[in-house]
């Protein structure tokens, strides 16, 4: 039916002028993507993770100059333990020390 | 076996109580013995949605501090045979919940009743918690809206690892989504999120989609949980929601847009050529 089509067309054109800038669930949707995935990586750390980190740093700061971006705690869940990993990227140390 | 359900959904305002009042009013209706309280401590609604606010005597406080006894503070719903509400208390004591009262009190309605039905509070505080730590199914209430879906999705986390189920290593609780507030014609223009994104975002088996309509807010208005106006779209969504959580398969109505008007006004013409 060509009438039917012409008229189709039409509607289809109206609704998407109407889209153009009220259209906002996409991004809403990508937003959420990302918020989502990040929470659950953290959703499963126990949170006496941050206070550890912090306290190990302590330590560490004690005998070696750090930053704070160089000591990393990650707690990954194995099927029937946990490990607990702890890197400490230690800065070059010169001979004269 | 007794089965109890959460309805939860961390965020407020999307829908809790008047899903808890029209599933226990469904499962009522459907020949199980169903109880429904609300966990909502000094906030109490669930006896408005319900209509039975002025006959609240003895609350889900009273009973855990034993000052009345699980019968008198249970209310037999007017309308609906094997129906109770037990309503929540007004206190601003937020200590007043403990979990081996709440325990205590599931365990009593456990002998005698099939359903019951815990409507939480918003929020992830005490209430809450205790709402979902004896549950067995969890229905979440989710608006088609950013900050209700991340909401969900923090309590559906909290679902897996703080409840009674998951200390004790049994199955995890049966989790059910529950799309509220949901207006085809938005999702079509582009301007809400769709079913299919909140489906995909959320990743939980879809029990129902109830449409915006109407027919709520004249139920709370007039104390009769929604499913009751069964001309309503909400109503019959409500009572589909029901029917697949007892297991039966029905298709899901109220998702797709009502056609355009002018699509509408030329099928009319085209039956007329005909």
């Amino acid at each position: 039916m060509i009438l039917s089509d012409k008229i189709t067309k039409i509607v289809h054109y109206f609704q998407h002028l109407q889209r153009s800038d009220k259209a906002t669930a996409k991004l809403a949707k990508d937003r959420l993507q990302i918020i989502i995935a990040h929470e659950r990586t953290q959703r499963d750390k126990p949170d006496y993770l941050a206070l550890l980190q912090k306290e190990l740093l302590e330590v560490v700061a004690k005998y070696v100059h750090i930053n704070q971006e160089d000591v990393r705690v990650e707690l990954e869940r194995k099927e029937n333990c946990s490990i607990l990993e702890l890197n400490v990227i230690l800065p070059t140390i010169s001979s004269s020390d | 076996m007794t089965k109890i359900i959460v309805i939860t959904s961390g965020k407020g305002g999307v829908g809790k109580t008047t899903t808890s009042a029209s599933f226990a009013v469904g499962l009522a209706k459907k020949g199980y013995k169903t109880a429904v309280i609300d966990f909502d401590i000094g906030l109490r609604n669930l006896d408005l949605i319900m209509g039975c606010e002025r006959r609240v005597v003895y609350d889900f406080v009273n009973v855990i501090r034993k000052e009345a006894n699980l019968n008198q503070a249970l209310i037999r719903d007017k309308h609906i045979k094997d129906l109770f509400i037990l309503p929540a208390s007004q206190t601003r004591d937020k200590e007043a919940l403990t979990i081996e009262g709440v325990g205590l009190i599931l365990a009593e309605l456990n002998k005698t009743f099939d359903y019951i039905v815990c409507d939480s509070p918003a929020g992830i505080e005490r209430g809450a918690q205790l709402a979902m730590y004896f549950a067995d199914s969890a229905i979440v209430v989710t608006n088609p809206e950013v900050s209700s879906v991340r909401d969900s999705d923090r309590m559906l986390g909290l679902l897996t690892s703080k409840t009674k189920r998951a200390e004790e290593g049994r199955d995890p609780i049966e989790e059910h989504l529950l799309l509220t507030r949901y207006s085809p014609k938005r999702v079509t223009r582009g301007e809400m999120l769709s079913l299919s994104d909140v489906n995909e975002i959320l990743a939980i088996p879809l029990l129902g989609v109830i449409p915006e309509s109407p027919a709520v807010l004249r139920a709370s208005n007039s104390g009769e949980p929604v499913i009751l106006a069964e001309e309503s779209d909400a109503g019959q969504a409500y009572a589909d929601a029901i029917g697949r959580f007892l297991g039966e398969e029905i298709p899901h109505r109220f998702i797709a847009e009502k056609n355009h008007w002018l699509k509408r006004l030329l099928r009319f013409k085209e039956k007329e050529a005909i």
